[in-house]
């Protein structure tokens, strides 16, 4: 990190970059403070071996969407982590979720949050949902070059669109691919990361876009136990370690509000108990 | 090569001292004020959209006087240098402080080494753990930097503001009780210094006109919050209401009050 293009140099009149137009942060820190950015280390053309994160669900409901992942960050065959967090509350109404390599997914999903707060504060006014989705595209491309050394990161983006003209349907779930391309999920539900095959199909059968916030947080979190049942790098709810899967719930009242722990639990350990009977689901 | 004409420093920044200051007497005024629960910005500002107040961090408010461009670019530097250092160390590690001196570093600068100094008056807001936590740093054109206890009057009368303020203590008083006696200090009338001479005239455009935003202190992470318009009449007429002998404005104030929500 060059922590000496922190600070402008003293007494001098502000930098040029401090006085420029626009109002992306990310336009800023490139022309004040490059070494901040992702992707902005040096390069040896090898590639690296860092704990990756797994599967991620969104899922839309009747009012809102929300975004789930499972808790287990691997590296090659090792469980790196079992109770890493992939979900990221990124404003009052988006939140994001990243599967791939967690040092880069870290990065981007706060480098994300400032670019969207950096934005309300200078205009008044957030950015529209389409604004933010493609400022992560930019981000997601400008992280091509890692990418190609083994650090992708694929994030999968929700939010509540307060400009929709029916809100029981302003839930909306964009997709990513590595090239930053941006793809809008208009069945309602999507996954992303090594589990996401199975999550997907779970979800195909089970998701009901009518479906109240408490049915599709149950229908999201049995997606997540299909991709752990047959993927190894998903982790399963943890009932010893009491680990259970980050859920973020996007409405339009209250906005991007993270699933407390007792209703996680509880959510968790009813999808569990009803495995035990019916184990497929 | 043309010789400039010789003007000595004195007389220079004395020049420069004198421009910026009948700039920022022109302006309207600004109050920023701590309460039980938190800092309040109170600004005279005929605009709906371009304001003098605005959230610079998690915990941190500006507000200004002067002219609009110039203390525009203060605002956008500060938010810059926030985000930027949050996200290269963390987000506690940006404080009013720090951003105060930043804005002190320009400012000199600006008016040692440009032409045309800023004709502006700021002031930074940081709302700590409690009120005697909070901290006000009211910033002028020349860069100086003064750490106020308690409040900040920015811009064209606030000579007279800060006398109508300075025996109030709003340590322990609500977001209504210190609105009303930030507003009532802000319609004082300047010769007389108690608002009985002229009613009427200088109190009514301040009412419709008034840009109102609080640092929350009980708010987790981002504190900064704007007051719309609809909730200040409200909270101005209560008052006026339940303490209508406390003060010779108050029942100005009632008698405005519904006019201002048609």
């Amino acid at each position: 990190m060059e922590q000496s293009s922190v600070a402008p140099s003293s007494g001098a009149v502000l930098p040029a970059a401090y006085l420029a137009p626009g109002s992306s942060f990310v336009d800023f820190l490139r022309a004040a403070s490059p070494g901040l950015l992702p992707g902005g280390r040096a390069e040896n053309g090898g590639r690296v071996d860092a704990p990756h994160g797994t599967t991620i669900v969104g899922v839309t409901f009747r009012g809102g969407v929300l975004i789930a992942g499972d808790r287990r960050a691997t590296s090659g065959n090792l469980i790196a982590q079992r109770d890493v967090d992939k979900v990221y509350v990124t404003d009052d109404h988006s939140a994001v979720a990243i599967a791939g390599a967690a040092g880069i997914a870290v990065e981007l999903a706060r480098l994300f949050t400032v670019e969207l707060q950096h934005y309300e504060k200078i205009h008044g006014v957030s950015l529209s949902l389409d604004g933010k989705a493609n400022q992560l595209a930019g981000m997601v491309r400008g992280n091509l070059e890692q990418a190609m050394m083994g650090l992708a990161a694929v994030p999968l983006f929700v939010g509540y669109d307060v400009n929709a003209a029916d809100p029981d349907r302003a839930g909306r779930i964009i997709s990513y691919d590595v090239a930053g391309g941006r793809y809008e999920e208009r069945a309602g539900y999507h996954a992303v990361g090594s589990g996401s095959l199975f999550a997907k199909s779970a979800l195909k059968k089970r998701h009901d876009p009518d479906a109240d916030a408490d049915a599709a947080v149950r229908v999201a979190v049995e997606a997540l136990y299909d991709a752990a049942d047959d993927d190894t790098a998903t982790g399963h709810p943890d009932l010893v370690r009491r680990i259970y899967p980050t859920v973020v719930l996007i409405t339009g009242a209250e906005g991007a509000v993270r699933l407390d722990d007792d209703r996680a639990e509880a959510v968790a350990r009813a999808v569990v108990a009803g495995r035990q009977e019916n184990p497929g689901g | 090569m043309s010789m400039p004409f010789y003007a000595s420093p004195e007389q220079l920044m004395r020049e420069r001292s004198e421009l910026a200051r009948k700039g920022i007497a022109k302006g309207r005024s600004a109050i920023v004020l701590t309460y039980a629960g938190g800092v309040l910005f109170v600004a005279e500002n005929p605009s709906k959209t371009l304001h003098k107040v605005s959230e610079i961090y998690d915990r941190i408010g500006f507000a200004a006087a002067g002219r609009y461009p110039e203390f525009e670019n203060l605002r956008v530097a500060g938010i810059r240098h926030a985000d930027l250092t949050g996200y290269a160390y963390d987000r506690r590690d940006v404080s009013g402080r720090s951003l105060a001196s930043f804005y002190a570093k320009t400012l000199g600068a600006i008016f040692t080494e440009q032409i045309k100094p800023y004709e502006v008056e700021i002031c930074v807001a940081e709302v700590g753990a409690s009120p005697d936590l909070d901290q006000l740093y009211h910033l002028t054109y020349d860069g100086s930097i003064i750490e106020e206890p308690g409040f900040v009057v920015m811009g064209g009368q606030a000579e007279t503001i800060s006398g109508a303020l300075r025996d109030s203590d709003h340590a322990s008083s609500s977001l209504a009780e210190t609105l009303r006696s930030a507003v009532s200090a802000l319609t004082t009338e300047p010769t007389t210094g108690k608002g009985t001479a002229s009613k009427g005239e200088a109190r009514e455009p301040a009412l419709g006109q008034l840009e109102v935003a609080v640092l929350e202190r009980d708010r987790p992470h981002r504190a900064f919050r704007r007051i719309p318009p609809a909730v200040v009449t409200e909270m101005l007429g209560e008052g006026a209401a339940k303490t209508e002998p406390a003060t010779a404005e108050k029942p100005e104030d009632a008698s405005a009050a519904p006019d201002e929500k048609k």
